[in-house]
């Protein structure tokens, strides 16, 4: 069990390195969207500090959606995905290999950045560890519900906006509990209800995602 | 022993056939033949829990196969119409990320004399979008050299693209499967002479409804 999930995560790691385009495009367009909004709002450091986390999460979430589409695309059109269908190991276990995967790749980059970006926006230096925190407990969530919706609209044309009008909706709780964390520190509140909340939804994502990847990749393959 | 109950199969709105049933045992080789479009593909699928039938059983040693999962899908080879190759991927690596798919064990040696066997000695390290579709096939085709632990082969054209010293080196790697017990499901397009203890064939062009 434990050895082939460590060669399914090797795959994709690899796949994903010598694929570098790709994720050097979520990662850019992550950087360029966060970057653009101090030129286009303007010096004000008020303004830019109270919008930081909005902008931040927003451009996380929708740079996580641009990695998605590639997620079991080119395993569907080659063949790769039936074999996992048919693996040894319960298919759950290789979705939670491939999720894993998904997040060092696609997710992991955004939470490493978002100090370094925070400080465009003058957040104030207290405040970046709760950012970076809210995005490594809200980017596996991202994931795990993306790829649900990877999974569903497997092979159908025009599955990327698909894909979006399914899985942003589902987005919203995650975006409102990890901004909302920042703001709620920034106010004096604290954050720890707000990470709590993110963490527990995550655990619930942890445990029911992998299942409902699964019936999805075997629907698509039928 | 693999067995299917009255099964039939829809594609779209087009019935491919109906009441169709089949017993597998060991040492027998299946070879499904019948026209383009006749549902070779959907009936393999099908055997291997893909693709579920829309009336009737398959059943593997008597339960259902939709109820043992990957219980029986331990006991399976499944090589389909494509070859479910990684082309960023090396021809090793490939092999390797198949094999433990499948749950077999195996070592770097084994993998390289798997691949010797197929003619592909040397290409090990090269990635598999550098090779042609007769290596390409070749490479997918190795990974049955390490899987005689495997009761069950399904095999989907496995000739596709190969030249003729490799199709009868997996002429001769089927039916050594065959004579240790093993089962093989196949289609064909070519006349295949494979040595097996039992042979039969099915042509699902008699079976249209």
């Amino acid at each position: 069990m434990g050895a082939l999930l460590r060669t399914v995560i090797r795959r994709d790691l690899l796949l994903a390195w010598r694929r570098r385009a790709d994720i050097a495009t979520v990662v850019l367009f992550f950087v360029i969207v966060v970057s653009l909004f101090p030129l286009g709002v303007g010096p004000e450091p008020n303004l830019l500090r109270t919008i930081a986390p909005g902008i931040i999460w927003v451009a996380a979430l929708l740079a996580c959606m641009l990695s998605l589409q590639h997620m079991f695309a080119s395993d569907h059109s080659d063949g790769a995905l039936d074999q996992m269908l048919l693996a040894a190991a319960p298919l759950g276990l290789i979705v939670i290999a491939r999720a894993l995967a998904h997040w060092l790749i696609a997710g992991l980059p955004l939470v490493i950045l978002s100090p370094v970006l925070a400080i465009q926006f003058n957040l104030p230096p207290e405040l970046s560890p709760v950012l970076t925190l809210s995005l490594l407990l809200g980017t596996p969530i991202l994931t795990l519900i993306g790829a649900i919706g990877a999974a569903l609209t497997l092979g159908l044309r025009g599955g990327g906006m698909l894909l979006a009008l399914l899985v942003l909706p589902l987005y919203v709780p995650v975006l409102i509990l990890g901004a909302g964390a920042v703001d709620a520190a920034s106010a004096g509140l604290g954050a720890e209800a707000h990470l709590l909340l993110l963490a527990a939804q995550l655990v619930v994502t942890a445990t029911f995602a992998p299942w409902a990847i699964s019936a999805a990749l075997r629907i698509a393959a039928e | 022993m693999l067995e299917a109950h009255d099964i039939e199969i829809t594609r779209g709105d087009r019935r491919l056939f109906a009441g169709l049933s089949l017993a597998l045992s060991p040492g027998t080789l299946l070879l499904v033949t019948g026209s383009n479009g006749s549902g070779k593909t959907s009936l393999l699928r099908a055997l291997c829990g893909l693709l579920v039938p829309t009336a009737g059983e398959i059943r593997w040693h008597g339960a259902s196969i939709r109820a043992l999962r990957e219980e029986y899908w331990k006991h399976l080879a499944y090589i389909g119409h494509l070859n479910a190759l990684k082309d960023e991927l090396t021809v090793r690596e490939n092999l390797g990320v198949l094999c433990a798919l499948s749950g077999i064990q195996t070592t770097r040696e084994q993998q390289q004399q798997a691949l010797a066997q197929f003619g592909l000695a040397g290409r090990e390290q090269l990635p598999v979008k550098s090779l042609s579709q007769g290596q390409r096939r070749r490479t997918a085709l190795a990974r049955l050299s390490l899987s005689s632990a495997l009761p069950l082969w399904v095999l989907d054209e496995p000739f596709a693209a190969l030249d003729s010293a490799a199709v009868r080196h997996v002429q001769s790697v089927v039916s050594g499967h065959l004579a240790h017990g093993g089962m093989v499901v196949m289609t064909t397009h070519q006349e295949a002479p494979i040595a097996a203890p039992t042979v039969t064939e099915l042509n699902l062009d008699q079976r249209r409804t």
